[in-house]
């Protein structure tokens, strides 16, 4: 039997051995990812993001107890950054979630991000429909420790969860464009912290003045939690529910399948390209090079050239 | 021009132990050699780390023990492997281990045993002669 049939029946070791080829990029894993496409679609993907720090992981690790109370399956991916001097990671999030780590319906993999910019790994929408097609209800995608443009979590999942912590700045922060405008669930972790109910009133007066985008309707809610008393992790459990029943009826889920649709195909014709240039006639990749360097011709010119070339 | 194949480890400290430097400095001697390096961290059971080892498709398994439970936790990780079709993970130790107890490890399946005082290029240079990310599709 093929990995993917083996995949579609909940196989972890298969699962996990086709993520590995994903991510290497390794002959024959793009061609199961083919066959595993049209079983995706069904999971609920929550991305989870924040600064390094505030509680992602550790209010994740929370999470899965919550939905597996429900007796939903869980999958999580866990990006964490690779070194751009050596090219290593330490891939750490699994600590905090370790109590789950001997439950057969929690699957959980970490991926590096190398050198992939945004706060994700290329192969990091590959592994969630790899969990998606496993029968994974809820999938928990955890973003590198970002930055405030670091958005492309917003782009992959369903809901996105933005976890602040209290001392992270004032009112004039809660202004800045960014992943505060993407962010659908708000939590406020270490609440235990002074500062957390200033942090709280600073957010929700920016999020009073947020206009009708479609990211702003029915959640946009701010909470407290002290991931690491799991206290208040249920309200988050409850609200990312009632915001996926929510989104099922109200049209908004299929916009975001068309959204993440495009973008997936966005990505896939630029990863067709670099593979054609990497697997092309070196010598004559060589001479289009030369002749760009000498500006005999332009980019734009050679990309029409290659494109001529694929069909 | 493929892209090169990445190593994965990881890295952990079964049973009750809390001496974690060791496992720290191998995981952090790992990325600096461009290792992806799975950090599970202290008090993990034979089962999260054979799980976990399974879950993450990583190429070797680094445990480290203080505790002086080696002789039951390392054989017990190498049982499961096997059991749960993680067989060809290859298994290091280091930590405090008498050496009267080495080649009786290494009989249940341990690879190696790296004691206190190794060089950190030993240990690089061993896993790089000994251990290939793994190219089978099919498991």
């Amino acid at each position: 039997m093929g990995l993917s049939e083996n995949i579609l029946l909940g196989d972890v070791l298969s699962a996990a051995r086709l993520i590995r080829f994903l991510e290497d990029e390794v002959d024959g894993a793009a061609e199961e990812m083919d066959i595993l496409y049209q079983h995706t679609g069904h999971a609920h993907v929550i991305g989870i993001t924040g600064a390094p720090g505030v509680g992602k992981s550790t209010l994740l690790g929370c999470l899965i107890g919550q939905f597996r109370q429900k007796n939903m399956k869980v999958g999580v991916v866990a990006v964490d950054p690779s070194s751009p001097f050596s090219g290593g990671a330490i891939l750490g999030d699994r600590v905090r979630m370790q109590t789950y780590g001997v439950d057969a319906d929690v699957f959980i993999r970490s991926l590096a991000s190398r050198g992939w910019k945004g706060g994700l790994s290329r192969a990091t929408v590959s592994t969630v429909h790899v969990m998606d097609a496993m029968g994974k209800d809820i999938i928990l995608v955890e973003a590198v420790g970002s930055g405030q443009a670091d958005i492309d979590i917003a782009n992959v999942s369903d809901t996105t969860v933005l976890v602040m912590s209290p001392g992270a700045g004032d009112d004039v922060q809660m202004m800045k464009a960014g992943i505060l405008e993407a962010a659908d669930i708000f939590v406020i972790n270490k609440a235990d912290v002074a500062g957390a109910e200033q942090l709280r009133q600073a957010l929700q007066a920016m999020l009073s003045l947020s206009g009708n985008s479609a990211r702003t309707e029915y959640a946009r809610t701010v909470l407290m939690t002290e991931a690491n008393y799991d206290k208040g992790i249920g309200d988050v459990a409850e609200t990312l529910i009632k915001r996926w029943n929510y989104i099922k009826t109200n049209g908004e889920i299929e916009k975001r399948r068309r959204e993440q649709a495009r973008l997936e195909l966005t990505w896939a014709v630029e990863d067709y390209l670099r593979k054609h240039m990497d697997t092309m006639d070196q010598g004559q990749l060589t001479n289009m090079i030369d002749k760009l360097a000498q500006r005999k011709t332009n980019p734009r010119s050679v990309v029409r050239e290659i494109i001529v070339q694929i069909s | 021009m493929k892209p090169q194949r990445k190593f994965r480890v990881l890295i952990a400290k079964p049973g009750l132990d809390g001496h974690d430097r060791g496992a720290k400095v191998i995981a952090r001697s790992y990325r600096d050699a461009g290792f992806e390096v799975v950090y599970l961290g202290l008090h993990q059971t034979p089962e999260q780390i054979v799980n976990a080892a399974i879950q993450e498709d990583v190429d070797l398994i680094g445990i480290s023990c203080h505790s002086g439970a080696h002789m039951y936790l390392f054989p017990e990780i190498i049982k499961l492997l096997r059991e749960k079709g993680g067989g060809d993970i290859t298994v290091i130790g280091g930590g405090i281990i008498p050496r009267e107890d080495i080649a009786e490890l290494k009989k249940t399946g341990v690879k190696e045993i790296f004691l206190p005082g190794t060089p950190m290029d030993k240990i690089i240079n061993w896993t790089r002669e000994n251990v290939k990310p793994v190219d089978r599709i099919d498991r």
